[in-house]
């Protein structure tokens, strides 16, 4: 009975707009089933390296740490814990996120050679994470209530590995304060759910960046998740790679370890 | 023999820095037993280890050693730390030599009282030396609870009879005095409560034993006359509290001491605010200021900051190499007296910093207890390597 269901909903959010659905319902509707098609993998550990490369090519490395904990809730989104492993100055560093939908995130950041732990205001939402083509917003969970969506066509998905899959585009406009960006566009294919491709408008609503996902697979069967990510910016022709390994899904992590007051012990 | 096993598996993580330093005395030193190089270099070395059998357990031990040109008694060297930590989640226990900050403040470090001050190292008292401690610290739903037991004190370390930056008579650590008979062997003891409260967090802590600051007692000996410390028995609660809205930090810092005298009141009240993507470049502007309030008399160790008010600002270029300069002023509301500070430091290559730091007084009022600094402008220049 639950399969059939699903199979209706599939069949209903990817189907013509022929129940006078409007552009923005259809967008909320196919956001909505991505969403709900990977809830449920509670907690996550896995390793980042990221790869900062620009416009002449000069590289530089971080590598990181990243633990998840997912929040089903209509008030608070994921919290998430970044733990540096290098560059070496920066090594024990940690930053901690909690997301929320209608008040501001709290971000607290550890700094290991004062041993302090030091709240920081999470209004920097535009800003570069760690000299990155990434900004803090980019790396936050992309909780559902944080955009409006707005259904704009199906095409073939732009990627190689999705290039025999449909995708649905849709615009999302940002919701949440200080964002640096006037709306973002979305290949999210047809199969799967999974955003293939992702088009940033700065304030100017120019296009500044374009980030591309690839090397998607699935853990215990469901929870997809792309391995490789490479943020374009096509202002300045810097280049940022996030390469993921060692995923572990439902991995237990100890809950006390999202708590500011726990920083101090991680390294 | 599983155990042993575990631990051939379990790989010791070797890291740390070394650092070669030079130390730039522009004018001359005010005293002549003082050294006269204007260029005064060192090296230092901080090797730090940590072993994770498991889950639940780590031993990390860090050291610290520096080689000076100039002054014996920054040639020194110091266990940051040495400690066993058991994390059972909820609560976890730590016990050797360890290092804890408390507080909210940036300019003075008003709450923070675990740790002793290494002024040789750095006059910003963001130098510590490693404490022996047992420290229990339990996370509930009402905040986390922390607990030490600290069996032995470290006594502050200063410049020496001819290092820059100097006190006006040379430091004597060799005639400390203590009101506890047990001297450095007094076991103290100190509890702290911090919780968060939406968008504040707040910390409360009380502390009682021997005090960390000395007061320095010029005492007369046959090479001529030292400051000899005196180390009080002191009770200190200590209140910090941070409230984070958007771009802002409030921040405040109390203490209640009694011990040294007549019980003192003392505060640090302050912003930070920052302008993200200033200009719309990557860079970030932090605006800083906090006011310091200090009510000790005379019987109470110095501080120069009774009536002062720092101002700051913190740029942070966000690019690959993490660029980021710290500028400052501290004024005497009272005498005008003025500290200016500057901090630069950036990512040479992977593995390689420089930092720069530079603290000179533009203006030292007459007979202020600042007069013999108006000299001591210092520049550092480092180059750190990281393994």
């Amino acid at each position: 009975m639950r399969k059939l269901i699903f199979a209706a909903l599939v069949a209903f959010v990817s189907s013509s707009p022929a129940l006078a659905e409007t552009p923005e319902q259809r967008g909320l509707a196919i956001t909505k089933e991505a969403q709900k098609r990977s809830e449920g993998w509670v907690d996550s550990k896995v390793e980042m390296k990221m790869i900062l490369e620009n416009s002449q090519g000069e590289k530089s490395e971080r590598n990181m740490r990243l633990r998840a904990l997912e929040l089903i809730s209509d008030i608070d989104g994921d919290k998430s814990l970044t733990y540096f492993l290098s560059p070496a100055d920066v090594q024990g560093t940690a930053l901690l996120s909690f997301t929320h939908f209608t008040t501001p995130d709290d971000q607290w950041l550890f700094l290991p050679a004062l041993k302090r732990v030091k709240r920081i205001a999470s209004a920097n939402k535009s800003g570069s994470f760690v000299g990155s083509e990434f900004a803090f917003e980019d790396l936050l969970a992309q909780e559902v209530p944080r955009f409006t969506y707005k259904y704009l066509r199906d095409e073939p998905c732009p990627t190689d590995e999705a290039k025999a899959l449909s995708c649905f585009v849709i615009e999302r406009f940002p919701t949440y304060e200080n964002s640096g960006y006037t709306r973002q566009i979305g290949w999210t294919d047809k199969k799967e759910f999974l955003v293939r491709k992702l088009q940033y408008f700065d304030r100017k609503s120019e296009h500044s960046k374009t980030l591309h996902f690839a090397e998607y697979r699935a853990y215990q069967g469901k929870f997809w998740r792309a391995h490789k990510l490479v943020m374009e910016n096509h202002q300045t022709a810097k280049k940022t790679t996030l390469s993921f390994s060692n995923f572990e899904l439902n991995a237990k992590v100890d809950q006390t370890e999202f708590d500011p007051d726990a920083l101090g012990r991680l390294r | 023999m599983a155990w042993t096993a575990a631990a051939q598996a379990t790989p010791i993580d070797v890291s740390g820095y070394v650092a070669a330093e030079v130390r730039i005395f522009p004018a001359e030193a005010k005293f002549a037993r003082q050294h006269e190089n204007a260029f005064s270099p060192s090296m230092a070395l901080q090797p730090e280890m940590r072993w994770k059998p498991d889950g639940e357990n780590t031993l990390t031990i860090i050291a610290f050693g520096r080689v000076d040109a100039d002054d014996s008694e920054r040639t020194h060297w110091d266990i940051r730390e040495a400690n066993w930590l058991y994390n059972a989640g909820d609560w976890d226990l730590r016990i050797g030599l360890g290092k804890v900050f408390w507080g909210v403040a940036e300019s003075r470090h008003l709450v923070d009282i675990i740790n002793q001050s290494d002024l040789v190292e750095s006059l910003d008292e963001e130098d510590k030396l490693g404490q022996p401690m047992a420290n229990l610290n339990v996370i509930t739903c009402i905040g986390t609870w922390s607990a030490f037991v600290l069996p032995y004190f470290r006594e502050r370390t200063f410049a020496g009879s001819d290092g820059r930056p100097g006190l006006p008579l040379p430091f004597d650590e060799n005639l400390a005095t203590f009101e506890s008979s047990d001297k450095e062997r007094h076991v103290d003891y100190a509890l702290r409560w911090q919780e968060r409260l939406g968008d504040i967090d707040v910390g409360l802590s009380h502390f009682h034993g021997t005090g960390r600051e000395p007061r320095l007692m010029p005492t007369l000996t046959p090479s001529g006359p030292v400051f000899a410390p005196h180390y009080d028995q002191i009770d200190q609660t200590g209140l910090d509290i941070q409230a984070t809205l958007d771009a802002w930090l409030l921040k405040l810092e109390a203490i209640v001491r009694s011990g040294q005298g007549e019980t003192l009141f003392a505060a640090t009240a302050g912003f930070e605010y920052t302008l993200y993507q200033l200009f719309e470049t990557t860079y970030d502007l932090g605006l800083i200021a906090e006011y310091h309030h200090d009510g000790r008399g005379s019987d109470a160790p110095f501080t120069v900051f009774n009536n002062d008010i720092m101002a700051g600002t913190r740029l942070a270029l966000n690019d690959q190499d993490d660029t980021a300069v710290l500028m400052g002023a501290i004024l005497d509301v009272e005498t005008q007296t003025t500290l200016a500070t500057i901090e630069f430091s950036t990512r040479l290559a992977d593995g390689w910093k420089l930092e720069m730091e530079g603290r000179i007084f533009p203006y030292v009022a007459n007979g202020s207890v600042e007069s013999n600094s108006e000299r001591e402008h210092t520049f550092e220049l480092r180059v750190l390597r990281y393994f």
